[in-house]
């Protein structure tokens, strides 16, 4: 079990970078695309603008995880909230 | 480790009176919350006029800032204050921003009179409401929790959770009342400040509560002995050991929780109201029986999580969700979809009425109402604008559906949302519970207010958008109607990553103690 904890981290790293990844290129994608058309261009920028900047960072937060997972930090979960700090 | 006086159970008088004092705070932020998300229409006409960029811009970050961003904040700043203050100095504070806000909200001179500073204002406002909620939620769990005996804390934990569906289903009551009381145009014109103004003598009643509340025994008792957390940001976040359990709460449960809650409680409405065109009123009363008849079950496996863990029932939650979503949906459009109804021609009705302006162009509308043979009603109504002069680009025809459901219809959706509501209760009901018993009590209002305000603020909050938007997208020239269930893949998407890595990774027992 701790085994496939531990591989499944790398998933977990690589799904962080390919949704950023993956929001980055739609973005740019829509966007030119609503001024090329000349339509809604705001709403296209302003749907980005706050999607990116909040889900990045949570993004790095789920590649923090895998790499915790990956490095056995989930191997054993304390059963304790005292050994936590 | 053995329980300390701090953690004897309650007399369960006195423990009531605990639950009671929060429960009734926490209702009336989620109410003061949501009434703005209810009435996002008609607050934007009053204050964010469309012909205005900035307005426009300014009520776009008011919806979605207020929601989403600023909630994360709220639990940060006032998880911190909780932790080093005290848990019941700290939620009389945002009961107190959140009522006075929206308090405030209800009396602010709409753009015509104070122009610009009306949207700014209300922006401001939304602020101060979303940080409030971030802070707000925290502290009436970490409270509950802390007093609450040894085996049921999943159980009365789960009170508080009934109060996020139960400020909803107060805040669409109030709505409804109002609307009827006062008529539909009075409604839209200054009645919709009532349920605003109302929000002051609620919070005047539970402020009163509150301040008769003690302090949380375990906060007193580490604060007693010295050991409260200079720093509660610093240990909750840059300490490693915490950290991970921060980022094992987000993605193994409240991610998933969060898409799910949303998607029964608000995604459907704006399925319903959006994608099925069925009347206003129509949803919200399938919405109230739906609500009212699902709370129950908050406790139900708030209860069961004592005796079988939280783990299991959370994730049963989000599997059930993911399996049986599309169907449901699918379920509920038959419900609208016209093309599979037999129409009773005789029973119909179209008109034309033709209205001129002083510059001559005309106001073409037609009305046209079809009958069908499952007792449903809908109501096409199609404007067209004719420009006097013809060398000008005429606007596209604007057409408005309006669907009255047969009782049977509406019975049935209103059971399928029963269904997803009760998806809901399983995975939002033991989740207090579960926060609380990840953290110790020096940081625990910090380290769980964080990831439950971004799984619900951010990945749950946004499902209406982003699914909306996903249908939107959906509409080619060749299917100019859409694909009506695209939107579910958000959903089901973040609860399956959710559900994998919760199977992986998440206990299943419960923390028997909370009182380290």
């Amino acid at each position: 079990m701790n085994s496939l904890k531990r591989l499944s981290g790398f998933i977990w790293i690589a799904l962080g970078v390919a949704a950023v990844f993956m929001m980055a290129r739609q973005a740019g994608t829509e966007i030119s695309a609503a001024i090329t058309a000349n339509k809604a261009v705001l709403d296209t920028k302003m749907f980005w603008y706050i999607i990116i900047p909040i889900f990045s960072p949570i993004m790095a937060g789920l590649c923090l995880f895998g790499w915790y997972a990956w490095k056995g930090e989930y191997d054993v979960i304390a059963r304790d909230s005292e050994h936590l700090v | 480790m053995t329980s300390t006086s701090a953690s004897e159970p309650m007399e369960s008088r006195g423990l009531m009176k605990v639950i009671t004092a929060s429960s009734v705070g926490t209702l009336i932020e989620w109410y003061d919350f949501y009434i703005y998300g209810a009435m996002s229409v008609i607050i934007a006409k009053q204050f964010f006029p469309q012909d205005n960029p900035t307005a426009a811009f300014l009520a776009a970050l008011a919806t979605f800032a207020a929601g989403f961003v600023v909630r994360p904040f709220g639990a940060l700043v006032f998880g911190r204050i909780g932790d080093v203050i005290g848990r019941k100095y700290t939620f009389l504070l945002t009961l107190l921003l959140m009522g006075g806000s929206t308090f405030a909200i209800g009396l602010i001179p709409g753009y015509a009179s104070i122009g610009i500073w009306a949207p700014v204002l209300i922006l401001l406002l939304r602020f101060v409401q979303g940080l409030a909620l971030g802070g707000e939620y925290g502290g009436a769990a970490t409270y509950v929790a802390e007093h609450s005996p040894v085996g049921r804390r999943g159980y009365f934990t789960a009170y508080i959770q009934t109060t996020a569906t139960l400020g909803f289903f107060l805040s669409l009551g109030v709505i409804l009342t109002t609307r009827k009381t006062v008529g539909v145009e009075a409604f839209n014109d200054w009645g919709w400040r009532i349920p605003f103004i109302v929000s002051i003598f609620l919070i005047a009643v539970s402020v009163y509560i509150r301040l008769k509340m003690a302090e949380s025994p375990l906060f007193a008792k580490i604060k007693k002995e010295g050991k409260v957390s200079a720093n509660p940001l610093k240990e909750s976040f840059a300490n490693k050991r915490n950290l991970k359990m921060v980022l094992l709460a987000l993605f193994a449960a409240v991610m998933g929780q969060g898409v799910v809650w949303y998607t029964g409680q608000f995604y459907a409405q704006t399925f319903i109201e959006r994608t099925m065109s069925v009347e206003f009123e129509q949803v919200r009363y399938l919405l109230c029986f739906s609500i009212l008849a699902a709370t129950p079950f908050f406790l139900v496996f708030g209860a069961w999580s004592d005796k079988i863990g939280r783990k299991t029932i959370m994730l049963a939650g989000m599997l059930l969700a993911i399996v049986t979503y599309r169907p449901i949906y699918k379920m509920m459009y038959s419900y609208s979809d016209v093309k599979a109804k037999t129409e009773i021609a005789e029973n119909g009705s179209r008109g034309v009425a033709v209205a001129v302006a002083a510059n001559g162009d005309s106001t073409i509308t037609t009305t046209s109402v079809a009958v069908y043979t499952d007792g449903s009603t809908l109501k096409t109504v199609k404007k067209e604008v004719k420009l006097a002069d013809a060398s000008k680009p005429a606007a596209k025809p604007e057409t408005t559906k309006t669907l009255w459901l047969s009782s049977a219809g509406f019975w049935m959706i209103a059971f399928l949302v029963f269904i997803q509501i009760l998806y809901v209760t399983m995975v939002y009901g033991p989740i207090a519970a579960f926060l609380v018993e990840l953290f110790p009590t020096r940081i625990r209002y910090t380290s769980m207010s964080l990831p439950y305000h971004i799984g619900n603020g951010i990945f749950g909050g946004l499902t209406p958008f982003i699914a909306t938007r996903l249908f939107d997208a959906s509409k080619t020239s060749e299917n100019p109607g859409g694909d009506p269930y695209v939107g579910l893949w958000y959903p089901i998407i973040i609860a399956g990553v959710c559900f994998v890595i919760g199977l992986l990774y998440l206990p299943n027992k419960n923390d028997e103690d909370v009182n380290d």
